[in-house]
């Protein structure tokens, strides 16, 4: 099983940096759900199935099908590539890879002084995960209902209209 | 070795039977439509026309398949073989008897949820890729038919969960010994059958590629094998959410003994199908608007209605 969390571990790096280094928006997202996929194989493989399936259902199955909406709709290309080229000389990106590449050091410095840890194989039951969401961490659970309730109540007033009669007899209605 | 060799003919029989059920549903699909508006349907091709689905496939498979210029190439070859996976694989989790199983999970549920939500993206990419007016439009309707009904697929199917105690399809058909699930769900057996035909985007609910609107959707563009794969694609639904509904509510294998255990739940899975084609000879087409209405403000209610009964029922015993 350790060959299968490794061999999901790299899908999962390789396909993250070819999602942050397309072009093409589509493509980039395609590669940013196999990253999703190959981290639900990387969680299903240590023992928490329930979280692979979230992962699946949640991010790669619903988010990103509306990332894909979005994109597609925008309909992205020919110009707007054109001026990100335009955008992306190594003046721009020098600096922060400079930055991100010391805090990589550090955190790979970090890691490999860390005390060896072996990867758990204990296989979590769904019922387990549910026991501790609605008593250890049933805040938590409360505050993101409340959140979401939020969201659908912004999303609603954005959205909501006057209903308008474009036929000539109700007009005044 | 031997439980090697078992495991390895049970895939490969679940994998052969789901392609010809699902073959075979063009030529049934065709039968029983044809008699119930009193026409004969295809009978000259073998016996009773049953070679007819032969004929067809021959035909396909030899015809020109033609990638358009204009398209995403890459995305555009890829999208029909998503949704041929995201179905095929689900069958893996539906028990055929005692004891014969491909992968008793104990997400099964869950994993039917994921790949189903996976299939999303074969139509809303195939429409993308297409570089196609109709076809971007039929993906925008098929991608949010298809992340609403969901929701509504999810809850309704809850209260199943919640009377097995499990997400495993085996403790599933277990628990339904005694009483079918479809007595104490009923409610919740006629969400999921309506989500479970819009997600498969069938004939009262195939706004995604509505022929009188959009040319045909966001397959426009397709020919030759890969349309073949699309069509396919959609019988298979037909026959997963058969075999869904027939595990899940009908009691799977259960039966009186008379009959061994996969003919029972080759008798459910029948019956369903048909059933679902008595809806496309019966029922119109509702409008885009009509069908999200629905979702949202009825079934959505109903299924969280169903959900909280169920909960309150199983507490208090």
């Amino acid at each position: 099983m350790l060959i299968a969390f490794y061999i999901a571990g790299v899908i999962a790096v390789v396909s993250t940096i070819m999602a942050v280094t397309r072009s093409n928006a589509v493509h980039a997202l395609l590669y940013l759900i196999v990253s999703f996929l190959a981290a639900a194989v990387v969680l299903f493989v240590l023992g928490a199935h329930f979280a692979a399936a979230l992962e699946v259902i949640v991010y790669a199955g619903a988010i990103m099908v509306l990332f894909v909406f979005v994109i597609m709709m925008l309909n992205i290309g020919g110009e707007t590539e054109k001026a990100k080229e335009r955008w992306l000389v190594p003046k721009r990106w020098i600096g922060p890879a400079l930055m991100a590449a010391i805090l990589f050091a550090i955190l790979s410095y970090a890691i490999l002084n860390q005390p060896v840890a072996t990867a758990s194989l204990s296989i979590v039951e769904p019922k387990t995960v549910g026991i501790s969401l609605y008593t250890q961490y049933l805040l938590g659970v409360e505050i993101a209902a409340v959140m979401l309730m939020a969201g659908i109540i912004g999303a609603f007033h954005l959205g909501y209209t006057k209903r308008k009669s474009k036929h000539r007899f109700l007009k005044g209605e | 070795m031997s439980e090697t060799w078992t495991y390895i003919l049970v895939i490969a029989g679940v994998i052969l039977a789901a392609l010809t059920i699902a073959a075979g549903n063009i030529f049934i699909e065709r039968r029983l439509l044809s008699l119930w508006q009193d026409r004969l349907g295809p009978n000259r091709v073998g016996p009773f026309g049953i070679l007819q689905v032969v004929a067809d496939v021959v035909k396909i498979f030899t015809k020109e398949d033609w990638v358009p210029r204009f398209a995403d190439r890459g995305i555009f070859i890829l999208s029909p073989t998503i949704v041929m996976i995201t179905t095929m694989i689900v069958f893996a989790i539906i028990p055929l008897s005692p004891g014969i199983v491909v992968a008793d999970l104990n997400i099964g549920l869950l994993f039917f949820f994921g790949f189903s939500s996976l299939g999303a993206y074969s139509l809303v990419l195939a429409g993308w890729s297409s570089n196609n007016k109709y076809a971007l439009l039929g993906a925008m309707r098929g991608a949010s038919q298809m992340l609403s009904y969901e929701v509504f697929m999810g809850l309704s199917l809850m209260g199943v969960v919640m009377m097995t105690g499990s997400f495993s399809m085996v403790d599933i058909v277990e628990a339904q010994k005694n009483t079918w699930f479809i007595v104490p769900q009923f409610v919740g057996f006629l969400i999921f059958l309506i989500a479970g035909l819009a997600e498969s985007h069938r004939i009262p609910f195939d706004i995604p590629e509505s022929e009188s609107e959009l040319v045909a959707g966001f397959h426009s563009e397709y020919s030759g094998m890969k349309f073949g794969m699309f069509f396919v694609g959609e019988y298979l639904g037909i026959t997963l959410i058969s075999a869904l509904t027939a595990t899940l509510f009908l009691g799977g294998w259960n039966g009186p003994a008379f009959l061994p255990p996969i003919a029972w739940l080759l008798i459910k899975v029948f019956g369903m199908i048909a059933f679902i084609i008595l809806l496309r000879a019966a029922l119109p087409r509702p409008r885009y608007d009509q069908l999200l209405g629905f979702g949202w403000k009825i079934l959505l209610p109903l299924s969280l209605l169903n959900l909280l009964i169920t909960g309150a029922i199983i507490l208090s015993t």
